[in-house]
């Protein structure tokens, strides 16, 4: 039984159809990356499965359940969490606060026990912060707990981020180019990363560049060129698909070709 | 009424605008009472707002650029109220007008009657609406400001001068908004403090047509022009000017996005 | 005991209110007193709206009307203790800010001014137009509450500015303690989080649109409060408490010590105050000092002169 499930999904932008009839499935404690070259409409399938874009056509069952038309926050109800391509970090507070945050779901509760500063709403926020405190471990960012987050690098971000969508409890996490921007020692702890949390039983659902990560912790592959799925299967298939192979070969040939031109 | 169509065609969302009207209004009276002919003494109040419009920007909105939407907002109200008290300062905190452009006699056009002034308000409003439409689409000029007003960074990479199109703009705006106050006061009056209303009003008509359409602020305008007329007529004339709000919220309840506007989406 | 930041802001504001008396020649100081501290009331609860939410609203004045109106005519025509009138104003507005704010909170930046700003002007437009029931535009006149005379009975005699300015000062701790208490709370971090990102923040589970109402209601509130108070201790009051000039005073001040911080939006209330007592002498040029002051302060100090004053000391010790 899949966890998630992607049916015909697609969106049109004005004229352009920027994804069409996707169609695949995540079983609990699988890691399927979702790959194509630049444009191919991977991170606007992400936002439709996360509830950002109402898509145009086609479903998305969680767990039975059909949450096409569901808002992120009902979604992240229903344990499905992400990270973004262009991190989304809670700027003005500190590194600590933003993992706290991730735990909304599990903390949130009177406003009037809030504005009172009552027993009950102290113990959510100290239970939420231990809790953050050793999420913050597990991704690295131990020390760097009481900094304001818009000091921290890049690649730290993206941890934070991470770990923020893991407060979540997640059943379902989308992880938009979780490994971008960092060098070979923080992919590699990503690498771990995603793969304990799979072991966890969490599905995960990758977008990714870097293909050595992604052939190396994929279950399975899901391969986008121009919005629509043209490849689908396990990794070492995936790299002799000649579709997928012309799909990226000419991406290639045709920006040395702009570039010449 | 027509006014407002006069007003919100100027388009830039800041909150002084009204303050152009009531400037443009303002100066022309006491040029022309100080003996000035009357042209002379609109083109003056013109040319004159114009060169405040350019300063405010200079002084109070180019250095604050980048600041959150808050503090903009705040300056161009602290803009507005420092511009009212310099004017009750200068000038004075009575009512004023100057004699219409062709006299008061009504005239009567089938059935109804109506000012020679608010046909050349009328007049005024297309001959703004036709030259900016003409600006914008046909000139260079034209079209760096809509680029410039579209993306700044990207117009400076394309090698316009952003700084002079900004001058430009606000100059045009508050001549625009200059020549609305010349050619109403005859109408409606004018004194130091009709800034606010004005502003209000100008929004919601924007806010009616939707942000950022010309073509709809004129809607816009006509009809929150109407419904204010309906208000004074049939409800009670003291409330007249709360048609503008009542519409604002009315509009926010039902069509966000204004009569012609289009839908915002974020990029994540 | 380690003291919390949190507590060692509310000593110092409690220290400060109740040692500044000392310095006091004269009791129309008292009264100046009461006034900062009616206003940095209301300017505490737009910290939770602006400061903590990342919204705006120009129209925070009509509230206020509100809950002085509603002192005001209660006991006239309910019948109503005026302490219980000013209960009942913080209720409607309440409710009325549940009811505009749905709608309007779906807009951002400059539409929400506007919007907000018409809201405003609409209540301040009612109260001036009914003058049958509301006196119109030169007011009318408000009942004591009694309450000093309450005190009287067990033995503290204090003057009539005394009291207020005890009792106002008594308010605004207790309304700065539910702020600072909301701040560090699941809630506070839920407001301060969509103010960071809205999509993050609904990605996280926070019903969005939720919390900004939660945010514009309860500083609906501490504005009509605010009202209310300024209506009992003047004894009289006009329809401008709902007007627009004074919705722009209470951002103005906001933001001018800081909008993230009550004690910088309190300290904003206090100059902003304080100033145009100064200026009286000046009467003229009020509006055209407020303007002046409105822009130099947003424009050579954005984020508000207590977080300007911080990095430059800083800066400084470096």
């Amino acid at each position: 039984m899949s966890l998630l499930q992607i049916e015909g999904l697609g969106i049109d932008f004005g004229g352009l159809r920027a994804v069409n009839d996707v169609s695949f499935s995540l079983k609990a404690g699988e890691i399927v990356s979702v790959i194509g070259p630049n444009g191919a409409g991977k991170t606007t399938l992400f936002n439709m499965i996360s509830g950002v874009y109402l898509p145009g056509r086609g479903k998305v069952m969680l767990d039975g359940e059909d949450v096409t038309r569901l808002s992120p926050h009902l979604l992240a109800r229903r344990g499905l969490s992400r990270t973004f391509q262009n991190l989304q970090i809670f700027h003005a507070m500190t590194v600590l606060e933003n993992a706290v945050v991730g735990h909304h779901l599990h903390e949130r509760g009177n406003i009037l026990a809030d504005l009172l500063s009552l027993p009950a709403s102290r113990r959510s926020s100290r239970e939420s912060e231990e809790s953050a405190r050793r999420l913050l471990d597990r991704v690295g960012l131990g020390r760097a707990a009481e900094q304001e987050a818009g000091s921290l690098s890049y690649g730290a971000l993206k941890r934070l981020e991470i770990a923020r969508a893991l407060a979540l409890k997640p059943r379902v996490l989308l992880l938009d180019e979780p490994a971008a921007g960092c060098n070979a020692v923080e992919t590699e702890e990503i690498d771990h990363l995603i793969a304990q949390v799979a072991a966890e039983g969490v599905s995960i659902l990758l977008v990714e560049h870097d293909m050595k990560m992604v052939m190396r912790i994929s279950n399975h592959i899901v391969v986008l060129d121009h919005g629509e799925k043209i490849a689908e299967g396990e990794p070492a298939a995936i790299a002799r698909n000649p579709r997928v192979i012309e799909a990226y070969l000419g991406a290639q040939a045709t920006e040395a070709n702009n570039a010449d031109g | 009424m027509p006014e407002l169509m006069q007003f919100f065609l100027s388009g830039i969302t800041d909150f002084a605008q009204g303050e152009f009207v009531m400037l443009g209004g303002m100066i022309t009276v006491f040029a022309f009472e100080a003996g000035l002919p009357l042209p002379l003494a609109a083109l003056i109040a013109i040319l004159g707002t114009a060169v405040i419009g350019v300063a405010l920007n200079r002084l109070a909105i180019e250095p604050a650029r980048g600041a959150p939407v808050v503090s903009l907002i705040i300056i161009t109200i602290g803009a507005s109220i420092f511009i009212r008290g310099v004017t009750q300062i200068v000038f004075d905190k009575q009512i004023h007008r100057f004699p219409a452009f062709s006299g008061d006699a009504p005239i009567a056009v089938g059935g109804a009657t109506i000012l020679p002034q608010s046909l050349w308000v009328i007049a005024g409003a297309l001959a703004v609406f036709i030259g900016l439409w003409l600006f914008f689409t046909r000139t260079l000029i034209g079209r760096a400001v809509l680029a410039t007003a579209n993306n700044r960074i990207a117009a400076q990479l394309v090698g316009i001068n952003t700084k002079f199109i900004m001058t430009l703009s606000f100059a045009m705006s508050a001549a625009i908004g200059a020549l609305a106050g010349v050619l109403v006061t005859p109408i409606t009056l004018t004194s130091y403090d009709i800034g606010i209303s004005l502003a209000l009003k100008g929004f919601a008509a924007a806010m009616l047509g939707g942000m950022g359409n010309p073509k709809g602020a004129l809607v816009g305008g006509l009809l929150l022009g109407i419904l204010e007329a309906m208000t004074a007529g049939y409800i009670s004339s003291q409330y007249k000017d709360a048609a503008a709000f009542v519409v604002i919220l009315a509009v926010l309840f039902a069509m966000p996005q204004g009569l012609f506007g289009r839908k915002q989406t974020d990029r994540v | 005991m380690r003291l919390s930041s949190k507590t060692i802001t509310l000593l110092g504001l409690a220290v400060v209110i109740a040692i500044a008396p000392v310095f006091f020649p004269s009791s129309f100081y008292y009264r100046v007193g009461s006034l900062i501290f009616v206003n940095g009331l209301a300017v505490t609860g737009l910290v939770i709206l602006i400061g903590y939410a990342g919204q705006i609203s120009l129209g925070h004045a009509g509230f206020a009307g509100i809950g002085a109106y509603a002192c005001a005519l209660a006991p006239v025509h309910l019948g109503l203790h005026p302490a219980l009138a000013a209960v009942l104003g913080a209720v409607l507005s309440g409710i009325i800010a549940w009811l505009v704010g749905r709608p309007i909170l779906r807009l951002k930046g400059y539409y929400l001014a506007v919007a907000s700003l018409g809201f405003g002007v609409l209540v301040s437009m009612v109260l001036a137009n009914e003058a049958a029931i509301t006196g119109g535009p030169d007011g009318m006149a408000v009942e004591d509450p009694g309450l000093r005379g309450a005190l009287k009975a067990i033995g503290i005699d204090l003057s009539n500015t005394e009291f207020w300015y005890a009792f106002s000062g008594l308010v605004l701790v207790i309304g700065a303690w539910l702020a600072l208490n909301l701040y560090h709370s699941p809630t506070g971090r839920a407001l301060r989080a969509l103010h960071g990102s809205e999509v993050a923040a609904r990605a996280v589970g926070i019903d969005v649109a939720g919390y900004k109402l939660k945010a514009f209601v309860i500083s609906a509130v501490y504005a009509s409060v605010s009202g209310s108070l300024l209506a009992l201790q003047n004894k009289f009051i006009t329809p401008d408490v709902a007007g627009f000039m004074h919705s722009i005073e209470m951002v103005t001040m906001t933001v001018l010590g800081g909008a993230g911080s009550v004690i910088g939006a309190i300290l904003g209330a206090a100059i902003l105050t304080i100033l145009p007592q100064i200026l009286t002498v000046f009467q003229e040029y009020e509006q055209l000092l407020l303007g002046l002051v409105m822009m130099l302060v947003m424009i050579f100090m954005r984020d508000g002169l207590l977080p300007s004053i911080a990095r430059r000391l800083r800066r400084g010790g470096e």
